[in-house]
């Protein structure tokens, strides 16, 4: 009977738990690995995949979608739902972008991204102008590993 | 003197824990009316003419679910609570009306009439349509949108009364 209630109270408390910290990781802040290094030297500058940046990403910024030229975003890939990209704005609604061949208008409601490293970065030169609705988060700073941790700036 | 000070102390100690688990009750009950709210079952209220007749011009409450879509399983029909590609702080209603690899003819201009346009699907993406096509905003002028924005499927409409039930 003991061992039948202890799991029962286990159970509860990492229900709540996680309840908790799914609402926490929604409306304020989360932690993330980066794959990759199509935002090198921001992040992952070195080709080592056993030693990722984590970063934090800001959820505040979804309440009203307010975002700048400059921020480095999480967004949801346009070609697959359940991927997950991490890249910088560099076009606003209404600012007009030069692709390789030709000068492209941001339309409204979406942004123009694109990785740091330019030539390993699959981006908006791909894919085009993503909605601001697929965006899940700013990335505010590195959190990992130690002697990495910084704020990322425009 | 002393005595008194501690006996105060003591007291507002166990005021201070008994505030402490209240709040922590309330806070806790958030947390779940969030995770509900955006993971399983919602309540929207949707209106607009884009989606006569299936829905009422002047405002409907409908129950939509939040599973379906993390899952893939939003298939051809159902209707769906979408955010904007124009607005992203805008939910809008839609039915979808073709998947991502199907090509699909619609009419530009349902005014006019015939110019016919034909556009396959890319990859990932979903084209949304209004069952109103006179008074529409949709796939047909945005182009089609990228499955991530889908955020719920309607499943019933709850108020008015008398339209009680699932929608066709």
């Amino acid at each position: 009977m003991g061992i039948q209630k202890l799991l029962w109270e286990v159970a509860k408390k990492s229900f709540t738990g996680g309840i908790i910290g799914l609402t926490i990781s929604d409306r304020c802040c989360s932690v993330v690995p980066v794959r990759g290094d199509s935002m090198s030297p921001t992040m992952n500058p070195l080709k080592n995949s056993y030693l990722d940046d984590y970063v934090l990403v800001d959820k505040f910024c979804l309440k009203d979608y307010k975002f700048a030229r400059g921020d480095v975003v999480v967004f949801s890939s346009p070609t697959n739902f359940r991927d997950r990209y991490i890249k910088r704005i560099v076009g606003m609604p209404g600012e007009w972008i030069s692709s390789s061949r030709d000068v492209i208008r941001v339309p409204e409601g979406h942004c123009w991204v694109e990785g740091d490293n330019k030539s390993t970065s699959l981006d908006s030169r791909t894919f085009g102008p993503i909605p601001l609705g697929l965006v899940q988060g700013r990335v505010t700073r590195v959190v990992w590993p130690p002697q990495r941790v910084s704020k990322i700036g425009r | 003197m002393r005595m008194r000070v501690m006996s105060f102390l003591k007291q507002w100690r166990g005021a201070a824990k008994e505030a402490f688990e209240n709040v922590s009750i309330v806070a806790k009950f958030l947390c779940l009316l969030h995770v509900t709210d955006r993971y399983i079952i919602s309540s929207t209220h949707v209106q607009g003419p884009s989606m006569l007749p299936t829905l009422n011009l002047t405002g409907d409450v409908i129950l939509a679910e939040h599973l379906s879509h993390r899952f893939g399983k939003i298939g051809l029909g159902d209707v769906v609570l979408v955010r904007s590609p124009r607005d992203p702080n805008r939910m809008v209603t839609k039915r979808i009306l073709g998947l991502e690899g199907d090509r699909l003819t619609f009419s530009a201009d349902p005014l006019v009439g015939d110019n016919s346009v034909s556009v396959v699907i890319p990859k990932g993406h979903v084209w949304i349509q209004g069952d109103n096509l006179y008074a529409s905003t949709d796939s047909r002028h945005f182009g089609p949108i990228p499955y991530s924005l889908i955020e719920g499927k309607a499943l019933l409409r709850v108020w008015p009364p008398e339209y009680f039930g699932s929608l066709r």
